[in-house]
């Protein structure tokens, strides 16, 4: 059974049947949707005509794989000793093997004054909400500059609202981001009007129903017709926990996915567990990619394989035309070395102090950088430690350091 | 359907890549694989759209460089999440050092 119809869960089912389980497969979500893709609701889903969802399987394909998809419904509890769920509809389901791929929620700001026009995105149905309101004319708030907020500030700009990005830290996108790639999308966002307010600690908000007023620490009033709130996210671990398994930032497994329980695993969003790559550090991702690859990995494992969770953590944003990849984890660095390639487009490599390459920061136009994030991905795979000039080189091919 | 056009010269393309070929309002993919072989798919990727050739080429297989939907770009043949629909190839061959597609 497999707790959550997210990118992971969905994955994880579709999984089992690849490899031949040949078993019940369950598929238990809270949302009324089929599994679906959700890094589009903060961008292209946003801007297009009508807001579509874009699904990782049919009713059909579910019904052609024998996988049964419950939706519209939560898991409550799990009895470890029996191993039954209870599901929040009064009933219960046996499992032999139970997958929690329950994801994450936004972080909610603890501050007194939310209300309607005060809003989070993760899901389908926020998307549809806050759509509503993006349109020409009106004037939306974004609360903290990470990556769902500047998305979504981009895509209210391309539709004509008015965006401001509130962000208490001294400069976006603090959290894995480093400042020289920071400062370029920063640019990105003013040149296309946003109003963006920095180091701004907010000191009270006032939401009646039809509109919002922030007011900031410095005393500035910013009022918006809509407030969406991006603070983060923080894993969905209720269940995991009453069941008595270990929370370590997320539902602690190992590096197979596996919880202290040898019948319960975790995946995707939910789940910590101890990256092998850097010296099994103990890592959450909130990334699509991870969410994949850890779904189709535990449904492996699930059914008796014991491999090794190995991959490089990856992700991107869009915001404009521009890409952004980052491959590792840049905070392993203790240097950078940069890599100027064509269109303005460049990549910083970090490296750790021993030389070893652990991480890749790319941004360009388009695609630029994408073929050289992955194979630089491969290169922090292998704990490679190139030469800097050969790094910091465009005339050096990446795929050559590869092969040496 | 003997339509062959002409989409690059053979060593416009390194060995083990991939380059665009825009052609009377489509867009394909060239590719020179590691054996010194040319091959030609549909440009855009079946997930969403993102052209291929900013992709990286590892031996058979070209990556989307959007969500790294891998295809095998000899045969077209998708080769798992995110990608679940193969990709259209077009017979390639080389003559005279122009490499031409039957576009079809």
């Amino acid at each position: 059974m497999v707790i959550g119809a997210g990118e992971c869960g969905g994955r994880a089912a579709l999984a089992l049947r690849d490899l031949g389980f040949e078993g019940p497969v369950t598929l238990v979500g809270d949302e009324p949707h089929l599994p679906y893709e959700r890094p589009p609701l903060s961008k292209e889903a946003m801007t297009g005509e009508a807001l579509s969802i874009k699904a990782i399987a049919t009713d059909a394909l579910f019904a052609e794989r024998a996988i049964r998809h419950i939706h519209s419904v939560r898991a409550v509890a799990i009895d470890r000793a029996v191993h039954v769920v209870q599901l929040s509809d009064g009933s219960s389901l046996p499992y032999q093997k139970l997958l929690l791929a329950t994801g994450s929620v936004p972080r909610t700001l603890p501050m007194p004054g939310l209300g309607e026009r005060c809003v989070y995105l993760r899901t389908f149905n926020d998307a549809l909400a806050i759509r509503a309101h993006l349109s020409a004319g009106n004037r939306v708030a974004i609360i903290g500059g990470g990556f769902i907020g500047l998305e979504l500030a981009a895509a209210a700009r391309k539709l004509g609202a008015a965006v401001t990005v509130i962000e208490a830290q001294p400069r976006i996108l603090m959290r894995g981001v480093p400042a020289e790639i920071a400062e370029i999308i920063h640019k990105a966002h003013e040149a296309e009007g946003v109003a963006i307010r920095t180091g701004q600690g907010i000191a009270a908000i006032a939401d009646d129903g039809a509109e919002v007023s922030i007011t900031l620490a410095d005393g500035q009033a910013i009022v918006a017709d809509l407030a969406v709130i991006g603070i983060g996210a923080v894993p969905v671990t209720a269940l995991a926990a009453e069941a008595g398994l270990a929370i370590d930032n997320g539902i602690a497994v190992d590096e197979q996915l596996r919880t202290a329980d040898p019948d319960i695993f975790a995946a995707g969003d939910c789940c910590s567990f101890p990256l092998a790559v850097y010296g099994g550090r103990r890592v959450r991702l909130e990334a699509w990619r991870n969410a994949q690859e850890q779904g189709a990995l535990a449904a492996k494992n699930m059914q008796g394989a014991e491999e090794a969770h190995a991959a490089v953590p990856w992700f991107w944003s869009d915001q404009y035309g521009l890409t952004l990849q980052i491959a590792g984890l840049s905070d392993e660095g203790k240097s950078i070395v940069r890599r100027d390639l064509d269109d303005g487009a460049f990549i910083l490599f970090h490296l750790a102090e021993d030389g070893r390459l652990v991480a890749a920061s790319g941004i360009g136009p388009g695609n630029a950088v994408a073929r050289d994030i992955r194979l630089a991905e491969m290169l922090i795979a292998k704990r490679a430690s190139p030469a800097p000039e050969a790094l910091g080189s465009q005339a050096v091919k990446l795929k050559s350091l590869l092969a040496a | 359907m003997s339509d062959w056009v002409e989409a690059c010269a053979a060593g416009d393309i390194d060995e083990e890549d991939v380059m665009r070929f825009d052609h009377a309002g489509r867009t394909f993919a060239i590719y020179r694989s590691p054996d010194d072989e040319y091959f030609a798919t549909d440009g855009l990727c079946t997930h969403e759209k993102v052209h291929l050739a900013d992709g990286l080429v590892m031996d058979d297989i070209i990556e989307c460089p959007k969500h790294n939907g891998r295809f095998n770009y000899k045969t077209g043949d998708a080769r798992g999440a995110p990608v679940c629909v193969n990709l259209r190839t077009y017979p390639v061959k080389v003559d005279a050092g122009k490499v031409l597609v039957q576009v079809g």
